[in-house]
């Protein structure tokens, strides 16, 4: 008899787990990425303080900009997803409609991040001229799959003539 | 070899056009990654190893584009664009193209 009953408790306990694991993955998702979120915000907000002295135009060029030395291409991106908690919210989003904030805060940290990172890889220009933001999925995380968009950044990075 | 993403190379005057050039490279992921990035997937943010691979791809996209323009006899690729495709679940195309043109 004894074993049995123990048996039968093990089984309620290993339902009670996979039951319960959602919702552990579900805290987890909540707690982590609301902290790393926060954290992203303050690292992009300090780095663009850091390069707000080199601007980053959508425009080819500017009349009355020095004369310029040198120009190459300056590439950044990032790969970002949503986390798990901001997925099951968007879920419910969608039956209501409306602006999806966890989505639009991904990708707006993401899009910061690139083109710092773009900004990083040229730390010695003086400007970033023609700066192209491109946003794509990579996948769109339908059953197994990993829904994660990738955004780039690219830009020409150039420098003015010392001597003027 | 110079690149730029504008029509004129900056500070620099264009002699010849050699036309289009162009390197593309399709990528899949790598079984490690895709399991690490599946755990970061529950918690969001930045998934690092799909950025390096990203990057690795567009390097090679690029470097397939600047042989195919030395090819022609070109010095220096002007209106560079990147576009990026997913061409398959777990796969990703990445085309890289512009002008070559030399310059002086």
């Amino acid at each position: 008899m004894g074993p049995e009953i123990e048996s039968a408790a093990l089984i309620e306990w290993l339902n009670l787990f996979f039951v319960a694991t959602p919702f552990l993955f579900l805290i987890l998702a909540f707690i982590t990425g609301k902290s790393a979120e926060k954290r992203h915000y303050r690292s992009i907000k300090l780095r663009e303080e850091t390069w707000h002295h080199i601007p980053a135009i959508t425009g080819k060029q500017l009349p009355g900009l020095p004369e310029i030395n040198s120009a190459e291409l300056v590439v950044g991106s990032v790969v970002v997803s949503i986390d798990y908690f901001k997925r099951l919210l968007s879920g419910f989003r969608m039956i209501f409609g409306g602006e999806m904030k966890s989505y639009s805060s991904v990708i707006d940290r993401g899009r910061r991040e690139a083109v710092l990172r773009m900004k990083e890889a040229s730390p010695k220009a003086d400007m970033f001229l023609n700066c192209r933001i491109e946003t794509s999925t990579i996948s769109n995380g339908k059953g197994k799959a990993i829904g994660c968009a990738e955004i780039l950044a690219y830009a020409t990075a150039v420098r003015f003539r010392a001597d003027v | 070899m110079t690149l730029t993403n504008v029509e004129s190379i900056p500070g620099k005057t264009i002699v010849e056009h050699y036309g289009l050039v162009q390197g593309s490279t399709i990528r899949a992921k790598h079984f490690g990654r895709d399991f690490m990035a599946t755990l970061k997937n529950i918690v969001g943010g930045e998934l690092k190893g799909y950025t390096e691979l990203m990057v690795e791809a567009r390097q090679q996209a690029s470097d397939r584009m600047i042989a195919q323009a030395s090819e022609l006899g070109a010095n220096a690729i002007v209106n560079v664009r990147f576009t990026t495709t997913s061409v398959s679940q777990g796969a990703a195309e990445m085309l890289a193209y512009g002008t070559a043109v030399r310059c002086e």
